[in-house]
C-alpha cells in the first residue's frame, strides 16, 4: 500500500485529533481507575466493619434459606393455614401503604400545584413550597416513624404518618414536573369566564395531569407496601412485626417464618403486576 | 372511531359517556372517603388519641434544642452536703470546682442557683432549700428525718406544686424543676443549645471562648490538631463514631447501587428482546429480576444477616440483590429502545460482539443508565438508614439505639440533621450530574 501524502494542514489536524483523543482516553482511564479504587476501598472498609466478613459468610448464605425451606416443606400442608392466620397483619400493612399513598398524593398534589409558577395563586411562595418538598422528601420515613412511636405509642398510625410524610415530598416533586408541562390554554379559557382557582385546577389542569399523576401514585403504592413492611419490622404494626416475631423463634418454628416470607413475597409480586398493568393502560391509553 | 347508525344513536352514546364520567367524578371521592373512614376505624384512631403521650412530645421537643443541668445536694453517701452540678445528671459531665456556670454561686453551707423567670433557689445549711418566687413569699422545703416539709404556702396547692411526706416537687417556668426527697435535693435548669457539643469538660479548650480558641489555633503549634482530636473523640457526642456510621450508611448505598449496576448491565443483554441469545435466557433472566425485586430488601436483609452478621456489607448486599432486579428490568428496557443503525455501522467495520456492544450500544444507553443509577444512589442512601437499623450498621443503628433509651433526644436530633443534610447533598449531586448527562446527550 502506498501512503497518500497529506498536506501540512491535514497532518496538523490529524495530530491534533490524535492528541485530543489520547488526552480523552487518559482522562477516562484516570476516572475509571479512581472509581475502581473507590469501589474497592469501600468494599474493603465495609467488609472490615462487618462481623462475619464476605468470604466467611459466603458459604453460609444458603444455609438459612435451606433450613427454612426444608422445615416449610415438612409441614407444607399447614402452610396455607399459617398464611391465612397472618392475613389480618397483611391487611394492616396494605392499609398503611394505601392510606399513606392517598394522603401523600393529596398533599403532594396540592403542593405540586402551588409549586408550579404558572398555576399557583401565590407565585412568591413557589421557592418556599419547593424547599418544603425537598425537606419532606429527604427525611427517611424510619426517623419520623420511630419518633412518632414514642409520642403516639405503637401501632399502624405512626408508620402511616411517616410514610405519608415522605410520600408527600416524593410525589409532590414528580407531580410538579407533570404540572409544569400542563397546557395553559384551558386554564386561561376558564379564567376568562371567571372560574375560581379550584374550578380552574379541577376542570382545566386535573384532566391533563390525572393519568400521569395516577401512574406515579400507583408506583408509590408499590414502594410504600415495601416501606410499611420494613417499618413493621422496626416497631410499627403489620406483617413486618409478625416477621420479626416469627424469625426470633428460631429453629423448629421456621415454618412460620417461611409462611410470612411467602405471603410477603406473593403480595409484593401481585401488587407489582397489577399496578404495572394499570400504569401501562393509564399511560398508553392517553397516547391514543 | 365507531360509526354511528344515526344522530340519535350518537347523541345517546355521548350522553351515556357524560353520565358515566359524571358518576365516576362523584363516586371516586366518595369511595376514597369511605375507605379512609374504614381505615380510621381499623387503625383505631380514637384509641391512638387517648394513648398518645403529649408529655413525651414536650420532653422530646425540649431535648431537641436544649439541655438540662442537674444541681444536686445529696444527703447520704460520700458526697453528702456537697453541691454537684452535672449536665443531664451524668457522671462524666460533672462540672469541676472552678468550672461552675455563672448561674450557680457557691455560698457558705450551700449555693445560690438563679433560674429563668426571676426564680432563685438557695441551698441553705441544715438540709433546707429556699425558693424565691417573683410574686409570692419564699417557699422553704426542709428535709427532716421524719418527712419533707413544705413551708410558706397557705391554702390548697396549685398544679405546679406536689407535696407529700416522701417528696416535694415544684414545676417552674422554662422547663425548670425542683425535687426534694430524703436522699437528695435537686434543681433542674434548662439551657438552650447542645452543651459540650465541641469540647467536653475535661478538654483544655472547653473554658476558652471561640476567639481565644481561634487565636490559639493560629499562634500555638499543635493547638489545632489538639482541638480536632478533642472534638473527634468527644466522649459525650462521639463525633468520630457518628461520622463513621454516616460513612457506613453511604458506603452501603454506594456499594449496593454500583454493584447492582455492574451485575445488571451484562444480564440486561440476556433479557433485552433485540440482544437475547434465545427465548429461554430472556425468560429466565426476566423471572430472576421479578424474584429479586419481589423478595424485597427486608427479606434479603434478614437472610443475609444470618450469613454475614451485622455490618454495612450485609446491608450493601441486600441493596445489591434487590436493585439488580430493578436495574435488570430498567436496563433491558433501555437496550430494547436503542437505534439499531448505530450497531449496524459498527458491525460493518467487522467488529465482534463485545466490540459492537462497547461502541454501538453503550454510548446510546449510557446517559439513561447513569441517570437511573444516580437516582437510585440517592434513594438508596435513605433506604440504607432503614436497612442499617435492621442489620445493625451505620447511622440507622445509632438512631434506633438513641431512640430506644428515650432520653438522648439531642442525639436523635443530631443524627436526623446529619441524615437530612447527607441525603439532600446526595440529591443535589445526583441531580446536577443527571441534568448534565441529559443535556450532554
Amino acid at each position: 500500500m502506498t501512503a497518500i501524502p497529506l498536506s501540512p494542514a491535514a497532518s496538523d489536524i490529524t495530530a491534533g485529533y490524535l492528541a485530543s483523543l489520547r488526552r480523552r482516553r487518559l482522562y477516562s482511564a484516570i476516572l475509571l481507575a479512581g472509581f475502581a479504587s473507590l469501589f474497592g476501598w469501600s468494599w474493603l472498609v465495609a467488609n472490615d466493619r462487618t462481623a462475619g466478613g464476605f468470604l466467611r459468610g459466603l458459604p453460609q448464605v444458603l444455609d438459612y434459606p435451606a433450613e427454612l425451606l426444608s422445615e416449610a416443606w415438612e409441614s407444607v400442608g399447614a402452610l396455607p393455614g399459617m398464611m391465612a392466620a397472618q392475613l389480618p397483619a397483611l391487611i394492616e400493612t396494605i392499609n398503611i401503604a394505601a392510606v399513606s399513598t392517598l394522603l401523600g398524593a393529596g398533599a403532594g398534589g396540592l403542593l405540586a400545584l402551588l409549586a408550579a409558577p404558572a398555576l399557583t395563586p401565590w407565585p412568591r411562595l413557589v421557592p418556599v413550597v419547593r424547599r418544603i418538598l425537598d425537606v419532606t422528601r429527604a427525611i427517611p420515613d424510619i426517623v419520623i416513624a420511630l419518633v412518632l412511636i414514642f409520642v403516639l405509642g405503637g401501632g399502624p398510625v405512626p408508620a402511616m404518618l411517616a410514610i405519608a410524610f415522605h410520600t408527600t415530598g416524593a410525589l409532590g416533586k414528580l407531580f410538579s414536573e407533570v404540572a409544569d408541562n400542563a397546557d395553559l390554554k384551558p386554564v386561561e379559557g376558564l379564567s376568562s369566564v371567571g372560574a375560581t382557582w379550584l374550578q380552574r385546577m379541577g376542570l382545566a389542569v386535573m384532566p391533563q395531569v390525572a393519568p400521569n399523576w395516577l401512574s406515579y401514585a400507583l408506583l408509590r403504592f408499590e414502594i410504600n407496601i415495601r416501606a410499611s413492611a420494613i417499618l413493621g419490622f422496626v416497631g410499627a404494626g403489620g406483617i413486618g412485626s409478625e416477621l420479626r416475631n416469627a424469625i426470633s423463634w428460631g429453629p423448629g418454628r421456621y415454618d412460620q417464618a417461611a409462611a410470612v416470607f411467602l405471603l410477603l413475597f406473593l403480595t409484593i409480586v401481585v401488587v407489582d403486576q397489577l399496578s404495572g398493568h394499570a400504569r401501562d393502560r393509564l399511560i398508553r391509553g392517553t397516547a391514543r | 372511531m365507531t360509526a354511528f347508525a344515526s344522530d340519535a344513536a350518537r347523541d345517546h352514546a355521548a350522553f351515556r359517556l357524560i353520565r358515566a364520567k359524571r358518576t365516576a367524578a362523584i363516586a371516586a371521592p366518595l369511595l376514597i372517603l369511605a375507605y379512609l373512614l374504614y381505615a380510621a376505624v381499623a387503625f383505631d384512631l380514637a384509641g391512638v388519641a387517648s394513648r398518645s403521650r403529649a408529655d413525651n412530645a414536650v420532653l422530646l421537643l425540649q431535648d431537641f434544642w436544649s439541655y438540662k443541668t442537674h444541681v444536686t445536694r445529696p444527703n447520704r453517701g460520700r458526697d453528702a452536703g456537697e453541691i454537684i452540678a452535672a449536665i443531664e445528671g451524668s457522671r462524666n459531665m460533672t462540672y469541676a470546682e472552678g468550672q461552675l456556670p455563672g448561674w450557680i454561686e457557691p455560698a457558705p453551707g450551700g449555693a445560690v442557683v438563679e433560674l429563668q423567670g426571676d426564680v432563685t433557689v438557695r441551698f441553705l445549711p441544715d438540709r433546707v432549700l429556699q425558693v424565691d418566687l417573683p410574686e409570692h413569699a419564699p417557699l422553704r422545703i426542709a428535709t427532716t428525718p421524719d418527712a419533707i416539709v413544705l413551708e410558706g404556702w397557705s391554702g390548697p396547692l396549685p398544679d405546679w406544686i406536689s407535696a407529700s411526706d416522701e417528696r416535694v416537687g415544684l414545676t417552674l417556668s422554662h422547663g425548670a424543676r425542683v425535687a426534694v426527697t430524703q436522699s437528695k435535693s435537686e434543681v433542674f435548669r434548662r439551657t438552650p443549645g447542645w452543651e459540650l457539643f465541641f469540647f467536653t469538660l475535661d478538654s483544655e479548650w472547653y473554658p476558652l471562648s471561640w476567639g481565644e480558641r481561634l487565636a490559639a489555633a493560629v499562634t500555638q503549634p499543635g493547638a489545632a490538631a489538639s482541638m480536632a482530636h478533642d472534638f473527634w473523640t468527644n466522649k459525650v457526642w462521639h463525633h468520630g463514631d457518628v461520622a463513621w456510621a454516616m460513612v457506613e450508611t453511604v458506603l452501603m448505598a454506594f456499594l449496593g447501587t454500583i454493584g447492582a449496576a455492574l451485575l445488571a448491565l451484562p444480564l440486561a443483554f440476556l433479557s433485552a428482546r433485540n440482544f437475547a441469545p434465545n427465548f429461554v435466557a430472556r425468560f429466565a433472566t426476566r423471572r430472576g429480576y421479578d424474584f429479586l425485586r419481589g423478595v424485597d430488601a427486608l427479606i434479603w436483609t434478614v437472610i443475609l444477616s444470618r450469613a454475614f452478621g451485622p455490618g454495612p456489607l450485609t446491608g450493601a448486599l441486600a441493596i445489591l440483590l434487590t436493585d439488580t432486579g430493578s436495574f435488570g428490568k430498567l436496563f433491558s428496557e433501555a437496550l430494547e429502545n436503542i437505534d439499531g443503525r448505530q450497531v449496524e455501522g459498527v458491525r460493518a467495520t467487522g467488529a465482534r460482539g463485545i466490540l459492537r456492544a462497547r461502541w454501538g450500544v453503550i454510548p446510546q444507553v449510557a446517559p439513561v443508565i447513569l441517570s437511573q443509577v444516580l437516582y437510585y444512589l440517592e434513594s438508596n442512601t435513605r433506604s440504607a438508614t432503614v436497612i442499617g437499623a435492621i442489620v445493625g450498621g451505620g447511622i440507622g443503628l445509632l438512631l434506633t439505639q438513641a431512640i430506644v433509651t428515650q432520653q438522648d433526644w439531642e442525639d436523635v436530633a443530631y443524627y436526623i440533621i446529619l441524615i437530612v443534610l447527607v441525603v439532600i447533598g446526595m440529591d443535589a449531586i445526583s441531580g446536577r450530574l443527571r441534568r448534565r448527562l441529559i443535556k450532554g446527550a
